[in-house]
Order: structure tokens, then C-alpha cells, then sequence
């Protein structure tokens, strides 16, 4: 089998290239999913029997709290595709992905506490949803952490990724005792998520966010992935002719 | 599908929950913003500094 | 090749040698246990109703973070003078070498803690009913623990500065443990039965105990080579 197009995918420069293209799209799409979405919850969908309109958080909860695990994931998985094969462009994305994953899981917790307010009275809640992104935070923290502490970029990455998959096999783990721990203690208090009679109306604007949430997941990974490819590249021809190129158009054409 | 306020001061207000849920989605958009922009802003610093670095070899390879 | 048992043996009887001519790093971290769980009826007050729900909960925290202080040496003073390269070219099988070394720096920290957290657990007020579940909660946690930490310290190693990183690696690896570990003291405490904590302990000290050498090894080989 013809396995040119695998290896033509660890190239940086082909990646670069072929998303040039893309982004446009990806821009317009992933923001126009937002705020269609984002106006629709907030205006267009029916309020809630007992939240009332604090629910309408849920809409940029819940899509949030799936992508930054996946994000998660997406960092393993690219960092054991570089160890294996040995390839530049996965050890990238992997880089990406820590510092987008730890901003996603940062909004799952600020959505969740400021819901929280209103439902149950505090700013913080030791539940089991929230206490375990508090922890997927952690092994974000801790993989940036890990990231810069190296000088050698490629003892940096091989050591970031085996990091990622030890933390892979952890997150089961961690989630299901963080559910189990909560379950033991659980004071007599609403779950954040009262999912009993959920109007089909209501979920309409979440499958929108959930799609656009990916979608603007994947344009931000591939603009964080673009600009540590410029900075690892730089000392290639392609980079440096990139450099002219921008620098004599923004020289020769007016200003925008 | 209705709009589900009446008015705009309504629809700010939310029956009282519309500072928990505006604070939210403003975090939040403004989080994104960040995350879509942020390496923008980094790629246009990098060939800034790329360019004046070129420029710096250039002008150290005159005779 | 040599043959596993001997491999394992002659690493374990060098690590111990080695642990016993340095007791200052024994020791250390069963005074930090010590003075830290003192801490706590100072900060809270001596009152006994307090201690004993919170009891539990503060032993293991503190078995936790000791283990934490003692992770940096497994590794350190081979990387250091250079046995640990050595190691890394020579024709043994580094899990195995791995797990000698995981084994001496449990006997090392793990075990004197678990041995000295009764003590502790009289000063804090604990129920005479929770001191077994203490201890096998304790001896089950620890060598988990120092399965799992080997492989943060193996990570780091190369750094000069590795401490406090390899807590921020390592700790929410630990929480699961921590859980399960606290839960069977406290639910002995109750006069509950903690099998279930236990066996999950259990359960997880048999997954780290295949594991973690395996990531701990390649962990060694990404960080001394670089």
C-alpha cells in the first residue's frame, strides 16, 4: 500500500501549505456556528422549568467540557503518532493543544461556577464534574509545565508525550473516583445538569454549539499548530522566503 | 421559535439571572477571541522579528 | 542475558547499600510526616471532635506529599555520576532494573511511613477501629505511589531543577489513590467496611506495578539521552 500521503502528513511545510486555505472557511465557519448558536440559546430557546435562565449557560458548558477532554486525548494521541513514527508535525499539535486545552478547561470552570451561583447558592462546588476538570486543569499545568522545563526541544516533546499517555490512562481513572469520592458525599444539593424533561427546543441550540465548538476547536488548533511550525521551522529555506514574501507585500501594497 | 423576552432591558435583565448568564457567555467569547487571535498576533511577531534578523544578516555580509 | 532473578536481585542489593549509607534520606521524609501532621492541630485548634473527623483524611495527605519530597532521589545520584547511562546501554532489561530501584525506595520511604503513621494516627485521635484499614490502605497507597512517581521522576531527571515540577506532574496522577486510600480510613473510622476502598487499591497497585517500570523506562531513555 502507498503509505506517501502518512508521510507526506509529517511534513510541517505540506501541513502549512494546505491549510493556508482552509482557514477562511474554518473562520467563518466555526464563528458563524457560534453565534448562531450562542444567539439561540440565549434568546430563541425556552427557559427552564427550575434553572430559568440560568440555564442558558449550559449552551457554552457543556460543548466546552467535551472538548477539552477530547483536547486531551487529541495531545496523546498526536504525541504517541510522533514517538512511533518518529514525526515532526504530530510533536507540534501535541505542543498546540496544551495551552488551548487549558483555556477551554479554564471557561468549564468559570462557566460552571458562575452556574452555580444561581443554582445552588455558591460560587464553588466540590461535584464531581467540576472537581474533575479541576484535575484534567492540573494535568494540563502539569504538561506545560513539563514542556518548558527542557531545553532540548526534542527530549521535550518525546518527554511530553509519554507524560500525555501515562495522564491518558489516568483520566478514566481519575474521573470514575472523583464520581465514586462525590457520590459518598453528597450533600443533598441539585446536580448541575437537571436533565429530567429536556424539550427537544432546547437541545436544537446545543447540537449547533457542540458542532461549532469542534469546528472552532479544529481553527484554533491549526493556528496554534501554523505558528509553532513558523518558529520551528525558521531556519529553512521555505520559512525564510515566506518572510521576504510577507515582508515585500506589506512593504509594496497599501495598508489595510 | 419566539423570542423569548419581551423587550432588550429584558432580555438583559433574564429575571435577575442575566448578570450570571451575560458574565458567562462574555467570559467565555472573550476566551475564545483570545485562543483564535493570540497566534495571530504571534505569527505577526515572529516575521517581524524574522524580518529584522534577515536584515541584520544582510546588512553584516556587506563588504 | 542475564537471567531476571539475579538482575533484579544484585540492582535491589546495590540500591539498599546505597539507601542505608545515606539515612539522612530516610529519614527526612518520616520527619517531614511528623512535623507537617503537628502542624495541624496547631492551625485548627486541639479539639478532638475536630481531629477525629479530619484524621483520616490529613494522614494520607501527608503520607502523600511525603512520598512527593522522597521521588527526586530515586533517580538523581545515577544521573548524577553517571551509572544511570550506563545502565541505559547495558545489555539488561530496564524495567526490570526500574522496578529493583522502585522496590528499594519503597522499602525506603513507603514502608517507614506506613509503619510510623499509628503514631500519628494516636496524636490526630484516630478510632482504634481505623488503624488496620491505616495501615494496609497506607502500605497498598505507597508503593502505588512510588510505582507512579518513578515514572515523574524518570521524566525529569535531566532537569536540574526538577523538584517541584515532579509534584506538579505527578499529584493528579496520585488523586485516585488519595480517594480511595482516605475513604477506607475513614469509613473504618466509621466502624463501615473498607473492602472495597482496599481492593480497589489493590487493583490499581497491580496495574502500576505492570505499567509504570515499562513508562518509567522509556521515560529514562527519552531523559538521559537528550
Amino acid at each position: 500500500m502507498n503509505w506517501q500521503w502518512f508521510h507526506r502528513l509529517g511534513s510541517p511545510r505540506w501541513f502549512y501549505e494546505k491549510t493556508d486555505s482552509w482557514l477562511p472557511w474554518l473562520m467563518v465557519s466555526a464563528w458563524g456556528l457560534l453565534l448562531v448558536g450562542g444567539i439561540w440559546g440565549l434568546g430563541f430557546a425556552p427557559e427552564d422549568a427550575r434553572q430559568h435562565n440560568s440555564f442558558r449557560i449550559l449552551y457554552i458548558h457543556a460543548p466546552v467540557a467535551y472538548i477539552s477532554m477530547s483536547c486531551y486525548y487529541i495531545m496523546a494521541i498526536s504525541g504517541a503518532v510522533g514517538l512511533i513514527w518518529k514525526m515532526k508535525l504530530p510533536f507540534m499539535v501535541m505542543k498546540a493543544c496544551a495551552p488551548i486545552g487549558l483555556g477551554l478547561t479554564i471557561v468549564v470552570l468559570l462557566t460552571g461556577s458562575i452556574w452555580g451561583k444561581p443554582t445552588w447558592g455558591t460560587w464553588w462546588e466540590w461535584d464531581a464534574r467540576l472537581t474533575s476538570y479541576l484535575i484534567l486543569s492540573f494535568l494540563y499545568l502539569g504538561a506545560i509545565a513539563l514542556q518548558q522545563a527542557f531545553q532540548n526541544r526534542d527530549t521535550a516533546d518525546k518527554a511530553s508525550a509519554i507524560l500525555a499517555l501515562v495522564g491518558t490512562v489516568n483520566i478514566p481513572i481519575i474521573y470514575k473516583s472523583v464520581d465514586w469520592w462525590y457520590t459518598l458525599h453528597q450533600p443533598a444539593t441539585l446536580k448541575i445538569v437537571g436533565k429530567s424533561t429536556i424539550d427537544p427546543s432546547m437541545l436544537y441550540p446545543l447540537f449547533v454549539m457542540i458542532i461549532g465548538f469542534y469546528v472552532f476547536f479544529t481553527l484554533v488548533l491549526i493556528l496554534h499548530t501554523r505558528t509553532e511550525i513558523l518558529r520551528r521551522e525558521s531556519r529553512t529555506q521555505w520559512v525564510k522566503d515566506l518572510v521576504v514574501d510577507n515582508s515585500k507585500s506589506k512593504g509594496e501594497g497599501a495598508r489595510s | 421559535m419566539k423570542f423569548q423576552f419581551d423587550s432588550l432591558a429584558d432580555f438583559m435583565h433574564m429575571d435577575g439571572h442575566g448578570v450570571f448568564v451575560w458574565t458567562a457567555y462574555a467570559l467565555v467569547y472573550g476566551i475564545l477571541m483570545y485562543l483564535t487571535i493570540s497566534p495571530l498576533i504571534q505569527k505577526k511577531n515572529f516575521l517581524k522579528q524574522q524580518k529584522k534578523w534577515q536584515q541584520l544578516q544582510k546588512d553584516s555580509n556587506l563588504p | 542475558m542475564t537471567e531476571p532473578a539475579s538482575l533484579f536481585r544484585a540492582t535491589f542489593k546495590r540500591d539498599l547499600t546505597l539507601a542505608f549509607r545515606h539515612k539522612g534520606d530516610m529519614v527526612n521524609p518520616l520527619v517531614f510526616f511528623l512535623i507537617a501532621i503537628t502542624m495541624v492541630p496547631l492551625a485548627l485548634g486541639p479539639e478532638k471532635a475536630v481531629l477525629v473527623r479530619i484524621a483520616p483524611g490529613i494522614i494520607w495527605v501527608m503520607a502523600l506529599l511525603a512520598t512527593l519530597l522522597s521521588l527526586d532521589s530515586l533517580f538523581r545520584s545515577d544521573f548524577d555520576d553517571g551509572s544511570l547511562e550506563q545502565l541505559l546501554i547495558a545489555p539488561y532489561s530496564l524495567p526490570l532494573v526500574v522496578m529493583a530501584k522502585i522496590a528499594v525506595h519503597w522499602l525506603a520511604t513507603g514502608l517507614p511511613l506506613t509503619l510510623l503513621a499509628p503514631l500519628l494516627g494516636v496524636m490526630l485521635s484516630l478510632p482504634t477501629s481505623a488503624f488496620s484499614a491505616l495501615c494496609y490502605s497506607l502500605l497498598l497507597g505507597t508503593a502505588a505511589m512510588s510505582l507512579i512517581g518513578a515514572v515523574g521522576a524518570a521524566l525529569t531527571v535531566g532537569l536540574r531543577k526538577g523538584g517541584v515540577l515532579i509534584s506538579l506532574i505527578v499529584m493528579p496522577l496520585y488523586i485516585p489513590i488519595l480517594i480511595f486510600g482516605a475513604s477506607a480510613v475513614q469509613a473504618a473510622a466509621l466502624g463501615e467496611p473498607c473492602n472495597m476502598q482496599l481492593a480497589v487499591l489493590g487493583a490499581g497497585l497491580a496495574i502500576a506495578l505492570v505499567l509504570a517500570p515499562l513508562a518509567a523506562a522509556g521515560a529514562l531513555r527519552v531523559s538521559v539521552n537528550g
